[in-house]
């Protein structure tokens, strides 16, 4: 029983990380008012520069600074089409999306089932020994605290500093933030790219530690999931991580209940996550009061300086 | 608190050949301007004269094209309104910059660059706003508050980084006249305490009232420096306009005692608007003939109103509102205009119009069924074109011809369009807010007189406006939205100014000192 | 900050660049491919050659771009209708499989009813299933705010794996060696070719056919009129008393519908049978065939045949240059990037900055 209790938690982290790190990404670029609908382009993009770059150098390590840089690269290229040309943001994330899954796919074609390096899990002599307290506390890789320590920070970010502030003030008025100087557009490329980088991040994860290897839109969905989940929150960095547990928790259970080959067809249980995506947000759209009140008033709206 | 060195001489701003051109209109043509020390300077003009253009860029919004800028006796380029900031000057925006999701005191944080000033930020805060009599709480989320406490989060904001200029845009408009006076009395101490202060406004008397200079822009252009003080209302008017005004002349005759047209009671609606004002059992009545005035300040339930009686909102009351004494509450905006029922909403872009559609399309937009627009489902093109340019030659529209699109008309220009739309359906009652905002003397003038015409053809009209002087120009009866109540109306003849205005802050007044 | 160029409004909208631009787009993403090519190691004239021009002038070519062309003429002309009011349909995939699957399950269940039956029954199942999968993002939407961008994706995962257990369970064809595929659907339930040994089926003339009804709908109704007001100023439609809800619904029917019946052709016509591939990413295409159209169905008749051919032209640059066929999806997506970029020049001009002088500061 402990022994299952313990590779649950386990698992459950590792379902979860991706989703957390994608999902704390898109929240501050959307608390500055961005609606980057890329995310899952982003995560692909990331994790095939993750794997490629951490096949060469053959360090994890490496491979998870090239997807960092990977999934803000494709997001620059949204940043320089919404916020410096003004288009259409829900167009410009979905373009991101269908070049992500092509790029990725071209890019990995070569790597495909080919092992790559691993993201090592830690080890500490004695405590890593533990029944379930040290797999799970003190035997994770280091993303998984990684993911935790940066959603720390963004909370801390967005609601104690000065910085956070006017981020937060760039979502809700972006005439009013103009108005009294400052710069949208570059707080809002910021953001963007911040939100970029969590999401190749987030993909290097997929191909480095969670796997570990490279498929072909080998995300499925959690780049749309993690949109979802920012929405779960309501925009607060608290509840991102109880919605990314939840459904981290929910991708592995469909994985799990799978291998015991319960009658319930695989591919149906397969769909689940995505069902109680919709479900969840049905419940949270109920309401509307407290979405108001926390959505950023600008999201997804373009700004045009009057200069 | 304001500690100055004052012993400079010469003007502490003055702006020489200033000149900003933006696509098809130049705002600010050579602009001359020069504020002096302790002095409160009127910028005067009409909507549209250049005035806005102007302050954003001594504030440093915007960059001039051409022109220079010399502040203190230096010459300066203003990169940005943080450099403004730090330079010495402070600015109170006509539309509030504040954000709406945070509280007071971080708002104020927002307009303070240096990191040391912020520090005891609060207490601050409170000294402040104790000292110039503008209360404040600083833990207070902006949504909450109402127009007045808005505005003394701007002028805390300015003041508390010691400025030398104080730029404020028509701050009154919000304001009850009380409300004004207890300004105007900041404002004063200020200027004696060394801050100047450039004041823009297109109110006549409260200049003549406040200011001891005055510069006058038409078109982009200064035409005159001045006193207000020795120049009649009328006299700068006149600068301000450049035609000479011709009274108007209210010839109508309600009839006492005919059945009203427009019959409303005891309506209850709750905005839509998490932050809007719900409308509390509002009763009132119009007959044939009369014109209606509902006077307030923004953000009372004007536009709630307004929605409600047009059917944006559903009342779900079909007694709450009648037309002809048919109940309509329980109707869709559709319904309502079947039944003679017109409405000209305040905004015109976005609302009353779209502005991406051409003049035809936005005429058919609310005159479809009216002036039988469509057949079977489908949009008869050659008639929505010659309804537009009906509009447009009865109503003196300057545009190209109904394929203009509507943003591409000016202000007036549209306003004049969607009030002839609407006037040209024949209404038996004609709902109007805001009808000359935002528009040049002589769109308003015409306004004005399209509406006394409709009434005294038989109509029904109300018109929702914050400006008193329109409502107390036009209407026969005035009543005032305050907090979401309606006064009892009463004849315009019997009414004064001063009474209607501590009606308008009465209930505002009461709820703000329960909040603090 | 220096920029060498800046924006300036034209106040307008430029109705020269309203059509130029795609035009500019194509251009400048035949550009990059070539780029894109050369870095591959490929000799870019050849290979854009390859890619863009050989797929039609050989053998059979222009039949089977009708093929290819006419899910996504079909698609994007309904979308181009949502987009117009402002409904962000993007589950067009999903929609698109559960009208082939709703089509199939009619044809695998009555195989031999005669084809004016059977057929005919077939088309109605294949435009109510896409309709229904729409129909639900639009009952969330409107009855429970859930955002329908959201909602209609994970509908198109929830679609695909419904199909893969169908063709991998209920309805594999017992004769089919295993593979995760029905049976081949009977005559009675085959789309008719309508060119003898081209492959060009009733679908191709009917994408057309449907952009142009659509393109009807939008320009000479009052629905359609209340669809362009709803998507441009929703507070202007709801001044005017059009219901925002029921507008929604259309949007949603239409689009969704179109998808479906798209799905059905394809199925019954070029696959023949449900496999658990019945869609090389159509559904997620047709997006940028709505937005290159313009937001124009006639448009989306134009933009689903570039479109079309960027599939040719992906089998074609694996065949011939042994590439992989995702430059298909890497084309796809620079030219809706490089299209948003080329639309700022509909409503800004570009304008070199002024060298430095006395007006440096302000040239921006």
């Amino acid at each position: 029983m402990i022994f299952f209790l313990t590779s649950f938690v386990v698992s459950v982290m590792a379902a979860s990380t991706p989703l957390l790190l994608a999902a704390t990404g898109e929240l501050v670029a959307e608390r500055s008012g961005v609606l980057n609908l890329g995310v899952e382009g982003m995560m692909l993009v990331g994790a095939v520069t993750g794997f490629i770059v951490g096949h060469y150098t053959d360090s994890a390590a490496l491979g998870i600074v090239g997807a960092t840089f990977g999934g803000a690269a494709l997001s620059a290229v949204f940043a320089v089409l919404t916020l410096t040309l003004l288009s259409n943001q829900t167009a410009a994330g979905l373009a991101l999306t269908i070049f992500g899954r092509g790029f990725s796919s071209l890019a990995g074609a070569a790597f495909v089932g080919i092992k790559g390096p691993v993201l090592p899990r830690l080890s500490i002599p004695g405590l890593s020994d533990l029944s379930f307290f040290g797999p799970t506390l003190f035997g994770q890789d280091a993303l998984i605290y990684g993911s935790f320590i940066i959603l720390a920070m963004v909370w801390w970010f967005l609601n104690r500093s000065h910085a956070g502030l006017i981020l937060r003030a760039v979502g809700d008025s972006h005439d009013a933030a103009h108005a009294i100087g400052y710069s949208v557009t570059r707080i809002r490329f910021g953001a963007t790219l911040f939100g970029g980088a969590m999401a190749g991040l987030a993909g290097g994860y997929m191909s480095l530690a969670y796997s570990p290897l490279w498929a072909e839109n080998m995300t499925a969905g959690r780049g749309w999931i993690a949109l979802a989940l920012v929405v779960f929150a309501t925009w607060r960095a608290g509840w991102l991580l109880v919605g990314a547990y939840l459904f981290g928790a929910i991708m592995y259970l469909s994985l799990y209940v799978q291998g015991l080959g319960v009658a319930i067809p695989s591919a149906l249980i397969s769909a689940l996550p995505y069902i109680v995506t919709v479900v969840v947000l049905a419940l949270i759209a109920r309401d509307r009061r407290r979405i108001r009140l926390n959505q950023p008033a600008c999201l997804g709206r373009s700004f045009a300086a009057g200069t | 608190m304001l500690d100055r060195a004052t012993s400079e001489a010469g003007p502490i701003l003055s702006l020489r050949g200033v000149t900003k051109q933006y696509p098809g209109c130049l705002a600010n043509d050579h602009v001359d301007l020069t504020v002096g020390r302790n002095e409160i300077h009127a910028l005067l003009g009409e909507n549209g004269a250049g005035k806005s253009t102007l302050v954003k860029i001594i504030y440093g919004v915007m960059r001039p094209d051409a022109g220079e800028i010399v502040w203190q006796g230096e010459k300066v380029t203003i990169e940005s309104p943080a450099h403004a900031r730090r330079l010495g000057i402070g600015m109170v925006f006509q539309h509030f910059s504040l954000f709406e999701s945070l509280t007071v005191a971080q708002n104020i944080a927002l307009g303070i660059n240096d990191p040391a000033e912020r520090v005891g930020l609060e207490k601050r805060i409170i000294e402040t706003s104790r000292e110039y009599g503008l209360p404040l709480v600083p833990d207070r989320t902006v949504h909450d508050l109402s127009v007045g406490e808005r505005q003394r989060i701007e002028i805390v904001r300015c003041l508390l980084q010691n400025p030398r200029l104080l730029i404020m845009d028509e701050p009154t408009s919000v304001l009850t006249p009380q409300e004004a006076e207890t300004l105007f009395a900041t404002l004063r101490r200020l200027a004696a305490e060394g801050c100047s202060i450039l004041y823009i406004s297109h109110k006549l008397e409260e200049i003549r009232a406040l200011c001891d200079t005055a510069t006058i822009m038409r078109l982009g252009r200064v035409v005159a420096h001045c006193n207000p003080r020795e120049k009649s209302a009328k006299e700068l008017a006149e600068l301000m306009i450049a035609a000479e005004l011709e009274p108007q002349a209210r010839s109508r005759r309600v009839v006492a005692d005919a059945a009203p047209r427009l019959a409303v009671e005891a309506l209850t609606v709750a905005s839509p608007n998490p932050f809007g004002a719900d409308l509390k059992s509002i009763s009132f009545s119009v007959r044939p003939g009369e014109i209606l005035g509902i006077a307030g300040i923004a953000g009372n339930g004007q536009n709630e109103l307004m929605d409600a009686l047009s059917g944006e909102i559903p009342t779900g009351q079909p007694d709450a509102i009648r037309i002809d004494g048919t109940p309509v509450g329980h109707m869709g905006p559709r319904e309502r205009r079947a039944l003679g029922g017109c409405f000209v909403p305040e905004e015109r872009n976005g609302h009353g119009a779209v502005g991406a559609m051409t003049l035809s399309d936005n005429g058919f937009l609310t005159a479809a069924a009216r002036k039988s627009l469509a057949r079977f489902g489908f949009v008869r093109h050659g008639r929505i074109a010659e309804f537009a340019r009906d509009v447009i030659a009865r109503y003196d529209v300057r545009t190209t011809g109904p394929k203009a699109q509507a943003r591409a008309l000016s202000g007036g220009n549209l306003q004049k369009f969607l009030v002839g739309r609407e006037i040209l359906q024949a209404p038996t009652v004609l709902v109007v807010n805001q009808p000359t905002w935002g528009v040049d003397a002589g769109a308003a003038a015409a306004i004005h007189r399209a509406l006394a015409e409709l009434a005294q053809n038989g109509a029904a009209v109300v018109v929702i406006s914050q400006d008193l002087d329109e409502i107390f120009l036009v209407c026969d009866r005035i009543a005032v939205i305050a907090g979401g109540r309606l006064s009892t109306p009463i004849p315009v003849a019997e009414a004064t100014i001063e009474q209607i205005g501590l009606v308008m802050g009465g209930t505002q007044a009461k709820s703000e000192t329960a909040h603090v | 900050m220096f920029e060498p160029i800046r924006l300036v409004p034209r106040g307008q909208p430029s109705p020269f660049w309203t059509y130029a631009s795609p035009a500019l787009a194509i251009v400048l993403t035949v550009i990059v491919s070539g780029v894109m090519f050369f870095a591959m190691g490929k000799s870019p004239g050849a290979a854009v050659y390859t890619f863009l021009v050989a797929p039609l002038v050989q053998a059979g070519g222009l039949s089977a771009l009708a093929v290819k062309a006419a899910p996504l003429i079909m698609m994007g002309a309904g979308l181009a209708l949502c987009y117009r009011a402002s409904v962000w349909n993007i589950g067009c995939e999903g929609q698109f499989t559960l009208g082939a699957i709703c089509a199939g399950g009619v044809a695998l269940a009555w195989p031999d009813l005669p084809a004016p039956i059977l057929y005919p029954a077939a088309m109605i199942a294949g435009v109510v299933g896409g309709a229904a999968t729409a129909a639900l993002s639009a009952w969330l939407r409107t009855s429970l705010n859930v955002n329908e961008i959201l909602s209609s994706l994970m509908m198109t995962y929830v679609a695909q794996y419904l199909l893969i257990y169908l063709v991998t369970g209920p309805w594999r064809d017992p004769q089919g060696f295993g593979f995760p595929q029905t049976a081949m659907f009977s005559d009675s339930a085959t789309t008719p070719i309508l060119i003898p040994g081209s492959g060009v089926h009733l679908g191709c003339l009917f994408a057309p056919l449907a952009a142009i009804a659509v393109w009807a709908l939008m320009s000479k109704s009052t629905l359609g009129f209340q669809l362009r007001v709803v998507g441009e100023a929703p507070r202007a439609a709801r001044f005017a008393g059009f219901s925002e809800k029921r507008l929604i619904w259309v949007a949603m029917l239409v689009s969704g519908g179109l998808a479906g019946l798209a799905g059905m052709f394809e199925v019954t016509g070029p696959i023949g049978q449900l496999t658990p591939q019945i869609s090389p990413g159509y559904g997620f295409t047709a997006v940028i065939v709505a937005f290159l159209g313009r937001l124009h169905p006639i448009g989306a008749i134009f933009a689903g045949l570039l479109l079309a051919l960027s599939y040719l032209g992906g089998d074609a640059a694996q065949i011939d240059l042994g590439l992989p066929n995702a430059v298909t999806g890497i084309f796809q997506g620079v030219l809706l990037f490089l299209l948003l970029a080329c639309d700022i020049l509909i409503l800004y001009r570009p304008r070199l900055a002024r060298p430095s002088g006395a007006n440096a500061g302000a040239a921006r």
